[in-house]
């Protein structure tokens, strides 16, 4: 394929690039600022980094949210990989489709009903709404995700590898624990970082559900901003958007290196044994 | 050596070794009526088998002909809708393939990518509760067995297509299973490496005394291991029989067609004289004549099967108690040996193969040459099936 730099090219990915970064370009540009005036370039600065950590209310919101983010991610994953097990390996029962449809459902459904709805139902149970009750919601709406990520996995898995260990003497639990379980793992990794993600920035899901005790990150910046922009918010999301860059970007590098690794090995592996 | 005596019974001599001659002999597996069915489909359909220790037992059939699933029965993955299945004389239903002193060798050979060569091989043993120390003796030994000692740290991708079926191989014998199933276990290498690996293969049976089941489709490699051959089709077993037996004395049609190239000469059985069966092609014609211990009904339709090499091929009308004229319609030369496709009256083409012993650069016959093609009736076999 021949990578050829044509003005139209250039342009678009030009247009491309500017319409999804200049936004957060914007915002990273404004957290240095001076000016208490969030419009008004007042000269670099980095003193509302400074006032966000000295912030207790961010603080505690930011804490929160990490909470909820890694238990609820960890349920999630713990549900939505049983249930994709169960819907790759039940085979054909009828209502198969069904059920297969119900889980992705979520995915489509509006947060807002899911947050309404989650929201009735703790009423109608009389649950104290806090932490508790964000956690509950959050894993409701971010299993489904990552069944859809291990599922994707298992369709690939070679049954022949749980035959194998079962014919070698391991029980059904032995199975899942020593050859199931790590072979899927690199799935089941990314459906908890996604699930992670999604509690990370989650607003809508959160502020049905929250109580009066407990508020997230999102929803703490959320209500900041409608009394007004202010320059800590901007040092706070460009914090946000350098993590989240940081681990993407780790990420992805680390799985580049392994996957170079293997196919180099591979390669020796073909030359040795001709 | 320290006795002799005592490696004397591990090395079971080939030819002396038939167990299924001897009325003594305790099969190590027995199936009686064995029947599965998946939902309207049957594949497995009636099947009774013995198969005796230290066999290498192949399962020979096209792919669908339930080979497979008999395999999986024994394994224990699959439950018999009907019949039973004994090892050791005792009922093996309803064990799971866990519970089970049979271990299987996968097609895939299903290596557990995440372990080393080593952990894989321990990976039954540790199963089975064994300390530490005999683990590593024992894996140590099964690395020898499949000479594989320096690659014991590797993992599976960082190891040859012919090294992984090694690892597979040691893995599924690391616990002196009675019973080795191996599914297409050469399927996945490349020709010459699976003729090397047949050997090997049998080489190791001998070796360990285990009693070896052999699912395949490949007919080249179940005459070479096997001691026995079972012929499938359709769910069903159309003759189980040493390869010997089974390329010279096939029992129909659809087995001397399966194994190896044969002519098959359609007739009449004529009169039975002296242990020779004559058939008759057409009416008025020479009968051909065919050795046979008991005697067809007089006009009953019968087969005459014989195989290309024992076909000759001559100027002149042989001396031969069956000649049938014929004219040259093709030939294939291969090097080693050459394939003459002749004509015979009634528009029958017969195959000839002549070994090229000599290095003549003409072939003796050509296209559209008249010969004779002859044989003796020891040569051949009657089918009725």
């Amino acid at each position: 394929m021949m990578g050829r730099f044509t003005w139209f090219n250039a342009t678009s990915l030009t247009l491309g690039f500017a319409f999804l970064y200049i936004p957060i370009l914007l915002l990273v540009v404004y957290s240095f600022n001076e000016s208490r005036l969030v419009t008004v370039w007042g000269g670099w600065s980095t003193k509302w980094y400074g006032e966000v950590l000295r912030d207790e209310q961010f603080l505690d919101a930011a804490w929160v949210t990490l909470r909820v983010a890694f238990v609820s991610s960890t349920m999630a994953t713990a549900l939505g990989t049983l249930a994709a097990l169960a819907l790759v390996r039940a085979g054909r029962f009828s209502g198969r489709t069904l059920f297969s449809g119900m889980i992705y459902a979520p995915l489509v459904m509006p947060e807002v009903i899911t947050g309404l709805s989650l929201l009735l139902l703790f009423i109608a149970l009389d649950v104290n709404r806090g932490l508790g009750t964000i956690i509950i919601a959050h894993t409701t709406f971010s299993m489904c995700f990552v069944s859809v990520v291990v599922s994707s996995r298992l369709v690939s898995f070679d049954r022949s590898l749980e035959e194998a260990a079962m014919d070698l003497g391991a029980t059904q639990a032995q199975t899942f624990r020593l050859v199931t379980l790590p072979i899927i793992a690199p799935a089941v990794i990314s459906g908890w970082l996604l699930a992670f993600t999604l509690s990370l920035d989650d607003l809508v899901i959160a502020s049905f559900t929250a109580g009066p005790s407990a508020t997230t990150l999102p929803m703490k910046i959320f209500s900041s901003v409608r009394l007004g922009v202010s320059p800590e918010i901007n040092a706070l999301s460009t914090m946000l958007i350098g993590i989240v860059t940081v681990g993407v970007l780790s990420a992805s590098i680390v799985s580049k290196r392994s996957a170079q690794r293997r196919a180099a090995q591979e390669r020796a592996a073909r030359a040795a044994g001709q | 050596m320290v006795s002799a005596k005592a490696a004397a019974p591990q090395s079971a001599d080939r030819p002396d070794f038939a167990p299924w001659r001897d009325a003594d002999a305790k099969p190590l597996i027995q199936m009686r009526n064995l029947v599965k069915r998946f939902g309207e489909f049957t594949a497995v359909d009636g099947i009774d088998l013995d198969i005796y220790p230290r066999e290498f037992f192949s399962l020979l059939g096209p792919s669908g002909c339930g080979k497979t699933t008999i395999m999986r029965m024994l394994a224990g993955f699959e439950e018999p809708t009907e019949g039973a299945i004994t090892l050791d004389g005792q009922d093996i239903a309803g064990v799971p393939p866990n519970r089970r002193p049979v271990n299987m060798m996968f097609q895939s050979y299903a290596l557990f990518p995440h372990l080393s060569v080593e952990q894989n091989i321990a990976f039954g043993l540790k199963r089975e509760g064994m300390p530490k120390d005999q683990i590593t003796e024992r894996v140590a030994e099964m690395l020898r067995l499949v000479q594989l000692q320096q690659f014991a740290s590797r993992k599976p991708h960082q190891i040859s297509g012919g090294q992984r079926q090694r690892v597979a191989l040691a893995r599924s014998l690391a616990k002196a299973p009675k019973l080795l199933l191996l599914d297409e276990p050469l399927g996945a290498l490349d020709k010459k490496l699976r003729t090397q690996t047949q050997f090997e293969l049998m080489d190791i049976q001998e070796k360990t005394g285990t009693t070896f089941v052999i699912v395949t489709h490949d007919q080249e490699e179940a005459m070479t291991v096997s001691s026995r051959v079972a012929v499938m089709d359709n769910g069903r077993i159309m003759q189980v029989a040493t390869p010997r037996d089974i390329y010279e004395a096939p029992g129909s049609r659809y087995v001397a067609e399966f194994i190896g190239d044969v002519n098959l000469i359609e007739g009449r059985a004529g009169v039975w004289v002296d242990g020779q069966q004559q058939i008759h092609r057409h009416e008025g014609e020479q009968p051909l004549v065919v050795q046979a211990e008991t005697a067809l009904p007089e006009g009953a339709q019968a087969c005459l099967a014989i195989r290309p090499e024992k076909v000759e091929i001559f100027h002149e009308k042989p001396a031969h108690a069956n000649a049938v004229q014929g004219k040259v319609l093709d030939i294939a030369y291969l090097g080693s040996t050459t394939t003459y496709h002749v004509e015979i009256a009634g528009g029958l083409v017969l195959k000839a193969l002549v070994a090229n012993a000599h290095k003549d650069l003409e072939t003796p016959f050509t296209w559209d040459d008249q010969c004779w093609l002859g044989w003796t009736a020891r040569r051949s076999v009657v089918l009725t099936q």
